[in-house]
């Protein structure tokens, strides 16, 4: 933001009269920001600093030369590389939604309209049945980005199918698997494109009213939201008679209490009624009887904006992406794009967008730029906290909802962590079942009270007093969760046990039968000792303990007393000598 | 929120209801006209609960016990159900918060970046649990899932400012500068 002011400062200092200054949504490449994008040459800065703004306006704004040492430095070939489009990391990517990202001020609809925007929302109005925006989208292969990979198509024609007085749309924003916010990006960077969907989803099924249920946590998705549903009314796009179709719809935001299971349909719906977000059995489906029992169709945020590509685009261009075919069965294949957090361990963290069917080793290495600080990949974990861990052995595994489903994992909503070899599978698995634990809402028996005992055998194992037998009596217990538990969450909560267990056996064998932590994680494992031997008295270890309980002088051999040791590792990290154990 | 923390005020709660019925008057009085504006937003739905909740909890930082009573009358939500949905949603308080609140993120993202480390050092500098307050009232602590800034990770929100790329060494001098 404080880029964004000098670059204000300075165009009106220096008087520049065509040089236009936007505020954009995330760019994806967040390791690299700020990021700085010049058109027309798409000239890309990163890092990019207020102070260094004057010379950006002196140089390439006003003589169309370029800041070489603020341009991205390719560490594979050790080159400076000019094009936004042509840094590795963009190359491989298909930005088909968080293309207008780069390129639009969200608080300005204008700027989406200039880019097409709301082109296909008029030519739907204008020219075509509901039932054929309809046939296009399941056509289209078309499947739910929120986790769930339903096609699109089948649930529209089903709730307009159904009978109720009223239907509704709603756009869940409620994005609440950690490690995932693509979401987030979409709905501050190009809020229309969502809003776009939503109007032409609404038209299709014949709703009337739609809410778009967004995490509060998100206050800036909340603002551009706002923002762009005010603009979309003014410009007659919400609101009655939209475009003088005589079709009316309208918008409202709901803020989201922070309750993880309320990204499941029909909690989300019980949270929107003013309820404790509880789902319920689905015998009757909520594209039947949904909010207030009326026929409801909920996609994701990621979903809808792909809407109006599709329109547009035709259903010829969308099939050619992806993998599988659709052209007689939605189910037959993955279509279009998708969107991961590339985050955890890994060089390049931010926002990828892919075709389907692009290999995890490609988006992890060619795109994300391989592990951090040269560290060894152990794990690449998708799909949330529901989600699996996939081994090194898998990294060819291409990416699409059948594909990772089979593999013990699921797409969910794209988060993609990748692990490095100081990340312990036993503490991961760990950490997603205490998650779960805390956000199960406790209704259904399996999934309270399984997911309570898959922690406590789990925290016994990182503690250091795991029995023989234990990782059986994990399988049973997570068969029994998967089984049995009346909703999504826990169906899938038991993924993270059973993915470690079946990928990574010899780290919790380790933890078991050894009574280590091979990774250097969990901490009643780690007994931190200074080895005489290798020990020069440097004293770097002594400085950052926090506990103060590392004693010696310098030059001499150094010692740590155990009882007041805090475990914290900082010692570890800090000696350059390799003279600490753990 | 620690266990005996809800329990207590559970008990208030029920307690103060079962007052109310009785036509004993609860002592603290509701800050009405504040109530009043948030309630017009809402266009005084019952529906609209979970915002109207959010927009007083952002004026008090959390919810004091005579405006959840108060909005229970005006709109005719039966206390208990209040009280469930505050319980329920992760976003809710039922007791007062310090001059600054801190929210470390504990997402995947900042767990494998070393966040248990961070939540650690944190706890000994300020010498409470995740989850209480400093008893000057200057820091509330707590833990959160996932801010949706994995691209920084760790990171942690201290009142409205997001603090990135935390260090478990460094992270208890950050906080001084909070007074």
């Amino acid at each position: 933001m404080n880029v964004y002011e000098a670059f204000k400062r300075e165009v009106a200092r220096e008087q520049l009269r065509n040089v236009e200054i936007k505020a954009t949504g995330c760019h994806g490449f967040c390791e690299k920001g700020a990021l700085v994008v010049v058109h027309p040459q798409e000239i890309l800065y990163t890092q990019v600093k207020p102070g260094d703004v004057p010379e950006i306006v002196a140089k390439t704004l006003k003589k169309g030369e370029v800041v070489e040492r603020l341009l991205y430095l390719d560490p594979a070939t050790g080159k400076r590389i000019k094009i936004e489009g042509d840094v590795p990391y963009y190359k491989r990517q298909m930005r088909l939604i968080l293309g207008g990202n780069t390129r639009i001020d969200p608080s300005d609809i204008r700027d989406y309209i200039a880019l097409d925007g709301y082109q296909a929302l008029r030519q739907v109005l204008e020219h075509w049945k509901p039932r054929a925006v309809i046939r296009t989208i399941t056509k289209s292969g078309l499947r739910g980005r929120g986790g769930g990979g339903f096609p699109t198509g089948l649930k529209w024609e089903t709730a307009r199918a159904s009978k109720g007085s009223r239907r509704f749309i709603i756009c869940n924003a409620d994005e609440g698997d950690p490690g995932a916010f693509m979401d987030r990006s979409i709905c501050e960077g190009n809020p229309h494109s969502v809003l776009e969907g939503m109007i032409i989803g609404a038209y299709a099924v014949g709703a009337h009213e739609g809410f778009i249920y967004v995490r509060n946590e998100y206050p800036l998705a909340v603002e551009a939201l706002t923002v762009a549903i005010e603009q979309a009314r003014e410009c007659g796009l919400l609101g009655e008679n939209i475009l003088g179709s005589g079709f009316s719809f309208d918008v409202t935001i709901s803020r989201g209490g922070g309750a993880f299971v309320c990204g499941e349909s029909t909690a989300l719906m019980a949270s929107l009624e003013g309820k404790p977000g509880e789902p319920r059995a689905k015998y009757v489906h909520t594209v039947e009887k949904g909010l207030w029992e009326q026929p409801t169709v909920l996609n994701n945020v990621e979903t809808w904006a792909n809407v109006p590509k599709i329109v547009l685009g035709g259903v010829d261009w969308y099939t050619a992406i992806g993998t599988g075919d659709v052209s007689s069965d939605p189910w037959g294949g993955s279509k279009g794009t998708k969107i991961f957090s590339l985050v955890g361990k890994i060089k390049h963290t931010g926002l990828v967008e892919v075709p389907m069917g692009m290999t995890l080793r490609e988006i992890i290495f060619d795109i994300g730029g391989g592990v951090l600080n040269g560290k060894k990949f152990k794990a690449v974990q998708t799909g949330g906290p529901s989600g699996g861990c996939l081994p090194e052995s898998l990294l060819d595994l291409p990416v699409d909802f059948d594909a990772l489903t089979e593999a013990g994992s699921m797409m969910g909503s794209g988060g993609m962590i990748v692990m490095d070899e100081d990340t312990c599978m036993v503490d991961v698995a760990r950490y997603f079942i205490d998650f779960l634990k805390d956000e199960s809402c406790g209704k259904c028996l399996p999934c309270r009270e399984g997911l309570r005992a898959l922690l406590e055998i789990l925290t016994r194992i990182t503690e250091g007093n795991g029995k023989k037998g234990d990782l059986k009596l994990l399988e049973e217990i997570s068969e029994g969760i998967a089984a049995t538990s009346l909703c999504a969450l826990g169906g899938s909560a038991p993924n993270p046990v059973l993915t470690t267990i079946r990928y990574f056996r010899n780290e919790y064998a380790a933890h078991i039968r050894d009574k280590q932590c091979p990774a250097g994680v969990c901490k009643a494992l780690l007994h931190f000792k200074v080895l005489a031997e290798q020990c020069t008295g440097c004293n770097a270890c002594s400085k950052v303990c926090p506990a103060n309980c590392i004693s010696g002088k310098a030059k001499g051999i150094h010692a740590i007393e155990e009882a007041r040791c805090v475990k914290c590792g900082a010692c570890y990290d800090a000696c350059r000598f390799e003279a600490i154990a753990r | 929120m620690n266990k005996v923390d809800s329990i207590n005020a559970m008990k208030e709660m029920l307690l103060a209801e079962r007052g109310a019925a009785a036509g004993v008057r609860a002592t603290a009085s509701p800050d009405v006209r504040t109530l009043g504006d948030i309630l017009a937003r809402h266009g005084r739905a019952a529906a609209q609960i979970i915002g109207i909740l959010q927009d007083v909890q952002a004026v008090f930082h959390y919810l004091p016990e005579p405006e959840v009573r108060f909005i229970s009358g005006e709109l005719d939500i039966p206390l208990t159900r209040l009280y469930a949905i505050a319980t329920f949603y992760k976003a809710f308080r039922l007791s007062p918060r310090g001059r600054h609140e801190i929210a470390l993120c504990m997402g995947t993202a900042c767990h494998v970046r070393g966040a248990e480390r961070v939540k650690d050092a944190i706890e000994r500098a300020l010498k409470i649990q995740a989850g209480e307050t400093t008893g000057d009232m200057r820091y509330s602590f707590e833990t959160v899932r996932c801010l949706g800034c994995c691209g920084q990770a760790p990171v942690m929100m201290v009142d409205e400012e997001l603090v990135s790329r935390l260090d478990h060494l460094t992270v208890g001098t950050a906080l001084e500068k909070y007074k």
